[in-house]
């Protein structure tokens, strides 16, 4: 093992699917409003009047990318915060219905987190990571179902999921659909036929802190936490509101960079599936070739240590994620991966953005085969 | 894995070799090793799992 503590190359990161780096955008629009958005934007002199009209064109810039109406969409603090708002508000708003909560086996973990405070319906995926869609459509019409939720994609295996399909079985039932978007807003069309939606800015190259939850007109929400007299979904406290005119400023910039950055950014992770199961041998290349997030790529290699194989990189300067269960807080492998049925040990994920260049991309694959060669030398294979 | 690997060249096409593994992932990854390599996977309980030589 050659450490000597200096990566052998200028750093790449290549983990956007856990914090895009910040768009230029962001950080101008960051700025921007840290000067004219700090008052209070409920207060009625001056200053709050100029806080407000940031917050209503940060607003209506989201509700325009996200075809719904301006009160519709709220601020929370995070993806997780406007995710567990959707499932257990939803929930809440649906108590006379019933109490089952119908959820993909790949939902985000702070999805099944919340999923926890009720009785849920667990549906399977196929080895590509595709939603089971008959075993969805028993599910959601089965009686007591209060709510469903569906990920876009998920930010591990990547592979798009049948949302619209998902959302007509739920209408049929008349069941309320959320739909979990942090991985694809701002990269692909937002599906139609859900009922609540929610983003995370970070994810898109905003800044941190700020999630995006949308409950459409007419569908029951009852807030999980003791609630203002607005009567409306928002969070608990004020808004981090320069963070949310950043976040909307950003999504209006990658939103007009969407398809050219789906073009070039498939070509490259295509690169890496091809490349990786030419150059590596016993390796799985995890979730749908073709109907996948643009920008995010898994495999998983035999006979190697997730953990070691993330640091080997790390020395070489690649930042990039892992699903294996050395490296998650929990010590399990993903529940994804399983749910998949696909090897979770050896597992990486790599996720590009904007500022991925293609001579990255071929440097991670000129020095990947030989990482992967010695830490299974090292074990003794 | 490594060990099971190791241990398949040894195994009589049709036998089955016993693996113990009180890894998390192994009720996981001893099937999906099955499926890569073209082994059979016959049985899994508790941390112990059965796979069939086939190949």
């Amino acid at each position: 093992m050659d450490y000597t503590g200096d990566p052998a190359g200028p750093p790449v990161y290549l983990d956007a699917a856990s914090a895009a780096p910040l768009h230029p955008v962001t950080r101008e629009a960051l700025l921007a409003a840290l000067a004219d958005g700090w008052a209070d934007p409920s207060r009625l002199y001056a200053a709050g009047r100029r806080a407000q009209q940031l917050q209503e064109a940060a607003t209506a810039v989201v509700a325009e990318i996200l075809s719904v109406r301006t009160d519709e969409v709220s601020f929370w603090p995070s993806g997780t915060a406007a995710a567990q708002a959707a499932v257990l508000g939803g929930l809440a708003g649906r108590q006379r219905a019933g109490r089952t909560l119908v959820h993909s086996a790949i939902e985000h973990s702070a999805v099944l987190h919340a999923a926890r405070s009720t009785e849920a319906a667990e549906v399977g995926v196929n080895r590509l990571g595709r939603l089971d869609l008959d075993a969805w459509d028993r599910a959601v019409s089965a009686p007591g179902v209060a709510l469903a939720s569906l990920i876009s994609a998920s930010h591990e295996a990547g592979t798009v999921q049948p949302v619209e399909e998902a959302a007509a079985a739920c209408a049929t039932a008349g069941v309320p659909l959320f739909v979990d978007a942090a991985q694809s807003v701002g990269r692909l069309r937002v599906p139609k036929g859900w009922s609540l939606l929610s983003a995370s800015a970070r994810k898109w190259g905003g800044p941190p802190g700020v999630g995006v939850l949308v409950v459409r007109k007419g569908v029951r929400w009852l807030s999980p936490q003791p609630q203002d007299d607005l009567y409306r979904p928002r969070a608990q406290g004020a808004l981090d509101l320069p963070a949310v005119v950043a976040a909307a400023a950003s999504l209006r910039a990658v939103v007009a960079e969407a398809e050219a950055e789906r073009v070039r950014l498939t070509e490259l992770t295509n690169r890496i599936r091809n490349r990786v199961a030419e150059t590596v041998p016993d390796v799985e290349i995890v979730g749908d070739p073709v109907d996948r997030l643009p920008h995010l790529t898994t495999f998983s290699c035999l006979y190697v240590d997730g953990e070691a194989l993330l640091h080997a990189l790390d020395r070489h300067g690649f930042a990039v994620s892992s699903g294996s269960s050395c490296t998650s807080s929990t010590l399990r492998p993903s529940h994804v991966l399983e749910a998949m049925g696909v090897l979770s040990h050896g597992n990486v994920r790599v996720s590009l953005h904007r500022g991925t260049t293609s001579a990255e991309v071929d440097r991670f694959l000129a020095v990947l085969p030989g990482l992967v060669e010695d830490i299974r030398k090292e074990a003794g294979f | 894995m490594i060990k099971l690997a190791k241990a398949m060249p040894g195994v009589a096409v049709g036998e089955i070799v016993r693996v113990l593994a009180d890894d998390p992932a192994a009720a996981n990854d001893i099937p999906a090793w099955c499926r890569m390599k073209g082994q059979e996977f016959v049985a899994g309980h508790g941390h112990q799992f059965d796979v069939r030589r086939v190949v």
